[in-house]
């Protein structure tokens, strides 16, 4: 493992990404290419970006801690190690292992996966505002799901199973719709729109007509929420996380080169249409996974690329920094959302909106003061 | 692109004294005539736009939870007596009728205007924080001050939505290049976030509040009467005015900031007169009936598979389009259930997305 700075003449193992831009910024130009298995394997290493992210890591751990220790009934952090590794007393193995550690897994790991989705459908839309709403994706869960709970009054796995239903069938139609001779973004995107529309009108008509507590349990629902987090919802949430995620990861150099246009990147070789679908059903069953278990939480998918991409100055979108970034985001909202008002529970989903949309505007104030673009 | 339509001829016509004075000319006529035809095609469309609305308004009129025959309609239209059906027609109908020619205007113009400004085909009048914004200041006088009811509400939630406005233009037109399209929807929606949150916490805390809120945040144009009216239609009526006097402006802006600015276009001018007529027309529109999203978001779509991405006559279509898309939904709302009302923001999507999409496969849409 070696680190040497970035000369073209000298890494061609190196991703394109990683080759100094002509006229690049700060980062750019710094950039070091990281070697592994003997120069077989290699990335280009920022400094400014492996900094943000080690703090990403770092923050996020740091959060994690906190919640399995705090509570109505609080553990200092020594007895949650111990708890952790199986030692103490009962009370404090049953908080931290059955109720506290569950819930923190699956704030990290679902907004995580929202994080990287969101990563995917802005990179494939061009648009910052990308999302897998624009697909019909969230609409169609959020219809199913509110749809089981006011016309079915289902269970909450029913609940989860309809989110499923409704948001896959919604993104097939989409699909379908949208194919005419190939599916052009701007069409897939303005079909997605409609569909969307369509589906959340049905949802405020079945919300308007609904008793008021049956109505408010949908509205819960529909905010997003992770009180009944437990290891089932982690052991569902993880397993789709191991297989989508490095297909996602490993398409990411593809993505980043179709940022640049469709016709370049096919020019550079890139399967453009076979990369598209590929990491949108990706995308699209990671976002599944993270609604079915807790809601379709808003803002993480929106804002987690959009801050990691400002935060690290990388010139495209990058899959494994919005990773980190939802992660910490939920994981910190989650956190919030338990204490802010205790003893009332807030859905997590008002906190992400609250403290991410709060802390994407005091970015783009810092941003926009010190003229970077 | 459209600016240079216009201007082509006039171009050719000072190089027409030369040996090639017989081709120029014969080009400069087959021009001339091309753009004659497309503007007495476009005007026509307009017109025919017009006279829809009308038959739309009529049929608004006409159409209710009691019937009353055509005739004695137009009578008591014409002749209004104080009978029972008369009192209907103009003091029930009427209003409504012509609060939704004016919404619908204003949602069409507001979406196109915002698109424009953005360049961005999902961008939809809410984007400038509006829909939270009045969402945020509807629920706080439900919260705190215990008001409800559509008319308890207009002032908050205009006033709530030109806050919000003003905020995300403030927050997206810092530093020197101002009010970039990628700016005003980043910061529009995060503030849209903060904002949502906001309601999202109040209607869990408090039942009472989200038993009002999902109401007013469907979209309807139930219980609106001529008070409503009367408070909102300057508001409304200025927004119309300043935005259809904005088309040549956005064309230039269309052409990207450097090259517009090169050709003399104040650029910065032209986006802050454009969010001031968003304001006065999504926000009046808001404050009226509640957040009708979805007909700012398609409405300059459907106009511009009509018309190209000439501003100047995208802007007419939408205000035409939205008016008649807002008036039959409102009026098939009344009717499609047999038990009660179905509300005209619901109608809109049902009518509006299949249109739409049938319009997004059939042709090629005229991209921004």
């Amino acid at each position: 493992m070696t680190l040497t700075p970035a000369r073209s003449g000298t890494s061609p193992g190196a991703p394109a990404a990683g080759a100094p831009a002509p006229g690049g910024g700060r980062g750019t130009r710094s950039a070091r290419v990281l070697r592994l298995a003997g120069g077989r394997l290699s990335f280009a290493v920022r400094p400014r970006t492996a900094a943000v992210y080690g703090a990403l890591l770092a923050a996020t751990a740091a959060v994690f801690a906190v919640s399995l220790s705090v509570g109505e009934y609080t553990i200092p952090l020594p007895r949650v190690l111990w708890a952790l590794a199986g030692q103490g007393e009962r009370l404090d193995l049953f908080f931290v292992r059955d109720v506290r550690l569950p819930r923190a897994w699956v704030a990290v790991l679902v907004g995580a996966g929202l994080g990287v989705a969101g990563g995917v459908f802005q990179s494939i839309s061009r648009n910052p505002l990308g999302s897998p709403d624009i697909i019909g994706f969230t609409g169609g869960a959020s219809t199913g799901a509110v749809a089981v709970i006011l016309v079915l009054g289902g269970s909450m796995v029913q609940v989860s199973i309809g989110a499923m239903v409704g948001g896959v069938a919604t993104a097939v139609l989409v699909y379908l719709l949208a194919l005419k001779q190939g599916v052009q973004g701007y069409r897939l995107v303005l079909v997605g729109i409609g569909i969307n529309a369509l589906l959340l009108a049905v949802r405020d008509y079945l919300i308007t007509r609904a008793e008021l507590t049956e109505a408010m349990t949908a509205h819960i629902w529909m905010i997003g929420s992770l009180n009944a987090s437990g290891w089932g919802e982690v052991i569902a949430v993880a397993s789709a996380m191991a297989v989508l995620l490095p297909v996602i990861l490993a398409l990411g150099p593809r993505l980043r080169l179709m940022e640049m246009g469709e016709q370049a990147a096919r020019g550079l070789g890139v399967p453009v249409q076979g990369t598209q679908v590929t990491a949108m059903l990706a995308a699209s069953a990671l976002t599944g996974a993270a609604i079915a278990v807790s809601g379709p939480i808003a803002f993480i998918a929106l804002a987690a690329p959009q801050l990691v991409r400002r935060l690290a100055r990388t010139d495209g979108t990058a899959l494994f920094g919005a990773a980190l970034m939802g992660a910490l985001l939920l994981a910190a909202a989650d956190l919030a959302a338990q204490h802010a008002l205790a003893p009332t529970q807030l859905p997590v989903g008002v906190v992400t909106a609250v403290i991410g949309g709060s802390y994407l505007v005091w970015v783009l104030y810092r941003e926009w003061r010190t003229g970077h673009a | 692109m459209s600016l240079e339509r216009p201007s082509a001829p006039a171009l050719l016509g000072e190089d027409a004294d030369t040996a090639d004075s017989a081709v120029a000319a014969q080009e400069l006529d087959h021009r001339t005539s091309a753009t004659a035809r497309t503007h007495a095609l476009r005007s026509a469309g307009l017109v025919v736009l017009l006279a829809l609305l009308a038959g739309c308004a009529v049929l608004s009129i006409a159409v209710g939870a009691k019937a009353i025959p055509l005739g004695t309609v137009v009578d008591a239209l014409l002749n209004p007596d104080g009978s029972y059906n008369s009192s209907v027609v103009w003091e029930l109908r009427m209003p409504r009728t012509v609060l939704g020619v004016f919404v619908g205007a204003a949602l069409g113009l507001a979406g196109a205007l915002m698109q424009a400004l953005t360049r961005n085909p999902i961008a939809e009048p809410g984007i400038l924080g509006i829909n939270s914004g009045a969402a945020a200041a509807v629920v706080t006088a439900i919260f705190v001050f215990g008001m409800t009811g559509p008319s308890a509400y207009v002032w908050f939630g205009f006033i709530g939505a030109a806050i919000a406005a003003v905020l995300v233009y403030a927050l997206g037109s810092r530093g020197r290049s101002g009010a970039t399209p990628v700016r005003l929807a980043l910061a529009g929606t995060a503030l849209a976030a903060v904002l949502q949150g906001f309601v999202y916490g109040i209607t869990v805390l408090d039942e009472f509040v989200f038993d009002q809120i999902r109401f007013w945040q469907v979209g309807s144009l139930v219980g609106r009467d001529l008070e409503i009216f009367l408070r909102i239609w300057p508001f409304l009526t200025a927004g119309i005015l300043l935005a259809v006097t904005l088309g040549p402006a956005l064309n230039a802006v269309a052409l990207g900031e450097d090259l517009a600015a090169a050709l003399g276009a104040r650029v910065n001018r032209t986006r802050a007169l454009v969010a001031l007529a968003i304001v006065l027309l999504c926000g009046g529109a808001t404050a009226a009936a509640g957040p009708i999203w979805f007909v700012g978001l398609i409405v300059p779509h459907l106009a511009r598979t009509f018309t190209g991405p000439d501003q100047r006559w995208v802007l007419p279509y939408s205000a035409a389009i939205g008016a008649v898309l807002l008036t039959l939904a409102d009026t098939a709302g009344r009717v499609i259930t047999s038990g009660g009302e179905l509300e005209v923001g619901i109608v809109t999507a049902l009518i509006g997305a299949p249109v739409f999409i049938f319009l997004v496969r059939r042709r090629r849409m005229a991209q921004l």
